[in-house]
């Protein structure tokens, strides 16, 4: 009754992470995705480490919302809005898809003629000048109704200077409306500006019913096998919420699997060393990259998880592309070798599956160079991989046209394939001014370790770490994940003449708040720490600098002078010069309670103390590196001891993932069992 | 010379555009007026030590600044070199629009940077004020006949001394201005922005070596000049030629050519802008720099895959008339210089249409209407709201053109409604995409939009509006139709008026209470309209992009009241048109 598990489910693999707290033992499992239908993945993962019944937590990271979000297949979803506005969602902010060159539209979540307007209006000052007509919500809600919207966000204009026209609006839909999909925006996001706020609120309600519906399956099957625990939802900011909160708040979720591995990574950077890395998740379909500097993952404000689909909400930023193991190698009617983005995912999956698929993936190309156990595929249900099948359709279908041979062509397909990951890598770090020598790759997914040489030779990186168990890196960050929650107030205060008394007195009620949520989630925490910060400026700028108020619960009353020495400092530390004159304002205040989870000792991943180099070895195979074959010693990677060095070529096998050390590498195995390569 | 590996190259390429991007994040954080805060009508970057050529360019940084500063800097080192110049710690600052390109609103700062006693390089910050004097709040008189009565024009000054602000120098900035409080808090953003990328780039400098950042600098201009040759060696040899017209210039209502003969030879182009408008009397001039700004402007949409710096103009003759609109000298009106280099971008994206149609681009909006609204709070201090309008953009071979944009000559993202509405005594009514604005096309351009506004301030208020398209829509290629021309209208007791001048209006008095409205064209079609898949036009109707009216006319497609298509009624109406 006391296993804590992590559960990643992405588009190729579920993966599981248990941990045993009192034994300081662990497992993992992994099994196969079902697109579509990520609950039953989910469900057969539990069922692989024994049943829900014993877990007294589950950490799920989930990328049902952004599978939604990127393939467009949230709910049939309405808008409400003031009357003259429908279009803020579609107008944006007048940008375009690039800066250079004028092509590309744009398709919003919510189609025009599901746009509605009523008669309201709220001022900037707050002031409701029209309020609503319940009788006209309501009918603007029943031919949403009509029209087969499941979904509804209600956004008004201003609404972030007084709610009571969002909240009469969203109580009188509530009446009517037949289930829970209903948002407002001043709820999601209690900020100026109708576009940002608008978006996010609409995608919210875009996601409400795909993702409640989610939960509810997963809930329901959880009950059912007597699982009595606690049961979470990692965020896109890499904190942990419960599934009502996520139900509510589902574009929260947006970014919540790749999140969980990033935070994953960044503890395991930290404990081995390597404080410096990007991150590369390889998965079936896609290719996510983040980068971590100093030990914590760059954050951002807001994202655009599309042109014009923005949520704005604190995320780990993560940067994708369209380049994993299922991705389809094809040739355009160019001539060119195209890899991805159209992938075949794990159902029918790559070719050698043998499920139905014959184009050739980038698996097929690791398979044919003999990078890849035939006979012992990763994860799944699949007892052997069919490399002739891949090598038909690599011939038929590359090398061919393109006039190769198959293990040529092959070759050029991982190549393409490393070009387009390099591009990515590079566009985080080189183009953002990072220099890549500092930095470590640290690859997760059952894949990425197979490209480590090629991306350290091409973004010029200085060493590459595998942490010991890379397919189930984001089911361990669910477990390392810190519980998080933030309320977030408009005050619009002065500076001067502050009622210190009451604004300390505002921000005590906001930890209580919080603190509560954080901790009715019900994991072993080791502390709440509290941050409290405001957004200020200089009255006439229209952005703020977060300034980290000196707020302790219990603590003195916060008076001006301590609130703008706060003010004075975070300025100057963002701009070189204070404007001595001119009043300053406290636009919001944020509170942040923060449960941090016991520290997971990351020597548990540990190898066992009997390992020796000779025992891991159990064979050689033919692989092909640079255009000929090698005869390449393969080990147990989990057999391999401390300490142990092996140079390239070699072949790393264990049940997730494949390491490949290239010819001129040499990975050694550190004290925590990760595998660290660098250039001889 | 130092030659560099690519992937040193790439670092430090990364490094330098790093800077430049955090120096334009700098200012947009920290200013005052919305224009730059939101607007982000703003520019910095890196230029060459002695000729002033663009170096490095921030990547959010306006799109006409970046071939426009060069100018400026240009300006600055001429200057600094009459008075025995430059030295370390200056800060030059000047708004002169005939050394500097753009107009006198752009603030530009201009500081050198040196090494062990020697410039390296000089950093530039340029932004958007929001008001500089002049007849007309914010600067944009549609009615000037000379540039005193669009702004203050400041020559190349001396800001800074041993890094210490001159005293004089501010007093005279501040005296010259509606809005001395926001000027003051934006002129401090950019010298934050100077600030930081000095300390950036000295630390670079520390760690690279200046060896390095120099061969770096110099390899990635002769990059862009390589890729643009290539470029144009890749289209078949030729001569295009193409004319558009300015409604008017404000005074005068006589429509205002502008033409251009491209040829292509080689791996060169020549753009030859003879036969254009002579100088006008009204605001719509601009000087030479501004033109050579909109010629890179409209090379690089065509050419995206170009760097942005100085080497992509090197294979490129420009030919400007003396004398013309495009060449215009002090004290000829410029207020209005969007306009005409909107107009001479769209005479270069139709010429392409025709010399590299796989690259065709459709005519955008291009006005930026120009709307500045200003009154007397109960304090009796002056408010001035400024701002510039989207519009829908031109459709091209591989999409329809995307509705409410911004004009190629911009990135500037639009002020929230909100934050006008929180900073001005303005209650917008409407803010709404405009139906049939679109030209159609087997490609439809974008939609333009609808704003309208009320004043609310109890003391009313006074409106200018500088625009244009207002009588010669944006245009299709390949078959494609014309967008809606730009209208704009306003309330008066008598009912709802419009200019004589079309699309520039000059002192409007509005009472609490009554509107303005603006509607902007789309962008123009691309292909034939009779090729557009008639499943596409009927979602068009039902999103209520186009009217079941346009559809059969323009697109011969007989959309049903549910929304269908009449599959029968279709190919009669388009074989009726065929034939």
């Amino acid at each position: 009754m006391t296993l804590l598990v992590g559960v990643d489910v992405g588009g190729t693999f579920t993966d599981l992470f248990v941990l045993d707290p009192e034994r300081g033992a662990f497992h993992t499992a992994k099994v196969s995705s079902r697109r579509g239908d990520e609950a039953a993945g989910f469900l057969s993962g539990l069922e692989a480490i024994g049943g829900a019944a014993h877990c007294s937590a589950i950490v799920h990271g989930t990328t049902v919302g952004t599978n939604a979000l990127l393939e467009r297949k949230g709910a049939r979803t309405g808008l409400i809005t003031t009357r003259g506005f429908r279009d803020v969602l579609e107008m944006r902010r007048r940008d375009r898809p690039r800066a250079w060159g004028l092509a590309g539209d744009f398709v919003p979540v919510i189609d025009r003629d599901l746009r509605l307007e009523v008669n309201e209006r709220t001022l900037a000052d707050g002031t409701i000048a029209t309020a609503i007509d319940p009788a006209e919500v309501e009918a603007a809600g029943r031919y949403l109704l009509a029209a087969g919207a499941e979904s509804v966000c209600i956004a008004f204009i201003n609404a972030y200077a007084n709610p009571a026209n969002e909240r009469a609006a969203l109580a009188v839909l509530a009446r009517i409306w037949p289930n829970e999909h209903l948002c407002c925006s001043s709820d999601i996001l209690p900020e100026i500006r109708e576009f940002e706020r608008t978006s996010t609120a609409a995608l919210n309600a875009y996601l409400q019913p795909v993702v409640g519906a989610y939960l509810a399956r997963l809930e329901t099957a959880l009950a059912r096998a007597g699982f009595a625990g606690r049961f979470h939802i990692v965020q896109s900011n890499g904190g942990v919420m419960s599934t009502a909160t996520a139900r509510r708040l589902p574009v929260r979720t947006a970014l919540s699997g790749p999140a969980a591995g990033v935070i994953a990574a960044a503890a395991i950077g930290r404990a081995a060393g390597f404080a410096d890395l990007i991150t590369g998740d390889l998965g079936g379909t896609s290719f996510d990259v983040a980068l971590i500097a100093g030990g914590e993952p760059s954050f951002a404000a807001q994202a655009a998880l599309d042109f014009g689909l923005v949520v704005r909400t604190p995320m780990v930023e993560i940067t994708t592309i369209g380049a994993g193991g299922g991705s389809i190698a094809r040739v355009d009617s160019g001539g060119l070798l195209q890899v991805g983005p159209e992938s075949a995912g794990s159902v029918p999956g790559p070719v050698c599956y043998a499920q139905g698929n014959d184009r050739p993936t980038l698996t097929d190309a690791h398979l044919v160079l003999g990078r890849i156990n035939a006979d012992r595929p990763i994860g799944g249900s699949l007892s052997r991989l069919d490399v002739e099948a891949a090598r038909e359709a690599i011939a038929r279908h590359v090398g061919a046209p393109l006039g190769l041979s198959v293990e040529d062509a092959a070759e050029a397909i991982v190549q393409v394939a490393n070009a387009k990951m390099a591009g990515a890598m590079r566009l985080l770090s080189i183009e953002r001014g990072h220099d890549p020598a500092r930095f470590a790759f640290m690859p997760f997914g059952g894949g990425g370790a197979m490209h480590a040489g090629a991306l350290m030779r091409e973004v010029g990186l200085a060493a590459t770490i595998v942490p010991r168990f890379p397919g189930v890196t984001s089911a361990l960050g669910c477990l390392v994940a810190d519980v998080r929650h933030d309320v977030v107030r408009t005050v619009n205060l002065a500076l001067d003449r502050l009622d210190g008394a009451a604004l300390t007195a505002r921000l005590a009620a906001m930890a209580e708040e919080a603190r509560a949520v954080v901790a009715a989630a019900g994991l072993p925490l080791t502390e709440i720490t509290l941050r409290a910060e405001a957004d200020m400026h200089y009255q006439g700028q229209t952005h703020a600098v977060v300034v980290p108020l000196p707020f302790r619960p219990g603590g003195p009353a916060l008076d001006e002078s301590a609130v703008r020495a706060a003010f004075e400092t975070a300025y100057r530390a963002g701009f070189s010069r204070l404007l001595p004159g001119i009043p300053v304002r406290l636009a919001t205040v944020r509170l942040a309670a923060i449960g941090r989870r016991p520290v997971f000792d990351l020597t548990a991943l540990a190898p066992p103390s009997g390992a020796t180099l000779a025992s891991a070895r159990y064979g050689t195979r033919r692989a092909r590196f640079d255009r000929s074959w090698h005869d390449t010693p393969i080990y147990e990677r989990l057999a391999l001891p401390i300490g142990a060095e092996i140079a390239g070529p070699a072949i790393l096998e264990q049940a997730d993932a494949t390491v490949v050390v290239d010819p001129g590498l040499v990975a050694r195995v550190d004290r925590f069992g990760n595998l660290i390569m660098t250039r001889l | 010379m130092t030659t560099l590996d690519p992937v040193t190259l790439a670092v430090l390429k990364g490094k330098l555009e790093q800077i430049a991007d955090e120096m334009d994040a700098t200012l947009a954080r920290s200013a005052f007026n919305p224009i730059i805060a939101e607007a982000r009508d703003l520019s910095h970057g890196l230029y060459h030590a002695e000729t002033g050529a663009t170096l490095v360019q921030g990547s959010s940084g306006l799109p006409i600044f970046v071939g426009a500063t060069s100018f400026a800097v240009r300006a600055v080192i001429d200057e600094a070199a009459r008075r025995g110049g430059p030295h370390a710690g200056e800060t030059w600052a000047f708004n002169d629009p005939y050394l500097g390109g753009t107009h006198l609103n752009d603030m530009r700062l201009v500081r050198p940077v040196f090494r062990r006693g020697r410039l390296f390089c000089w950093l530039a910050s340029v932004a958007h004020w929001l008001d500089f004097g002049g007849a007309v709040p914010g600067g944009y008189n549609p009615q000037a006949t000379e540039s005193h009565q669009e702004s203050v024009r400041i020559p190349p000054v001396v800001l800074a001394q041993h890094g210490a602000l001159d005293e004089d120098v501010l007093a005279i900035l501040q005296a010259n201005t509606r809005t001395p409080h926001a000027n003051w808090g934006d002129l401090n953003g950019q010298l934050n922005a100077l600030d930081l990328g000095e300390r950036r780039l000295s630390a670079l400098l520390d760690d690279a070596g200046e060896e390095r950042v120099s061969a770096a600098l110099a390899a990635l201009t002769a990059r862009a000049e390589a890729m643009m040759r290539e470029a144009l060696r890749r289209l078949p040899d030729g001569t295009h030629v193409a004319e558009d017209f300015l409604d008017n210039d404000g005074i005068d209502a006589a429509p205002l050519p502008i033409r251009l003969r491209l040829t292509i030879a080689g791996d060169r182009a020549e753009l030859d802008f003879s036969g254009t408008a002579a100088a006008c009397a009204g605001p719509l001039n601009i000087s030479r720099p501004t033109a050579i700004a909109a010629c890179y402007v409209a090379l690089k949409h065509l050419f995206p895959e170009v760097p942005a710096n100085g080497g992509c103009l090197a294979p490129i003759t420009i030919s400007i008339p003396e004398g013309s609109i495009l060449a215009a000298e002090a004290p000829r009106p410029v207020a209005g210089y969007t306009e005409t280099i909107l107009r001479v971008i769209d005479v270069i994206f139709r010429a392409f249409a025709e010399a590299a149609p796989d690259r065709a681009i459709a005519g955008p909006f291009a006005t930026i209407n120009a709307l500045s609204i200003s009154g007397r709070r109960a304090d009796a201090s002056r408010w001035v709201m400024f701002c510039f309008f989207g519009g829908g953009l031109g459709a091209t071979p591989q999409s329809d053109g995307l509705n409410h944009g911004n004009n190629p000559i911009s990135t500037a993202t639009m002020p929230p409604l909100e934050i006008l509405e929180a900073s001005y005594p303005i209650r917008f009514t409407q803010w709404a995409l405009r139906p049939d604005s679109a030209g159609a096309g087997m490609h439809r351009g974008g939609l333009g939009a609808i704003y309208e506004m009320a004043i609310e301030d109890e003391g009313g208020a006074e409106a200018f509006l500088l625009g244009d398209r207002g009588l010669h829509p944006p245009f299709g290629v390949a078959g494609g139709g014309p967008a809606s021309a730009n209208r704009f209208s306003w309330e008066t007791e008598q009912g709802w008026r419009s200019s004589p001048m079309v699309s520039k209006a000059f002192g409007l008095r509005l009472a609490r209470g009554q509107r303005l409205r603006l509607e902007t064209p789309g962008g123009g079609g691309w292909g034939e309209p009779f090729q557009r898949d008639p499943a596409r036009v009927a979602r068009d109707v039902r999103l209520g992009y186009a009217t079941r009216e346009a559809a059969r006319d323009a697109y011969g497609v007989d959309v049903l009241p549910d929304g269908s298509v009449d599959a029968e009624a279709t190919a009669a109406l388009r074989q009726g048109r065929a034939s």
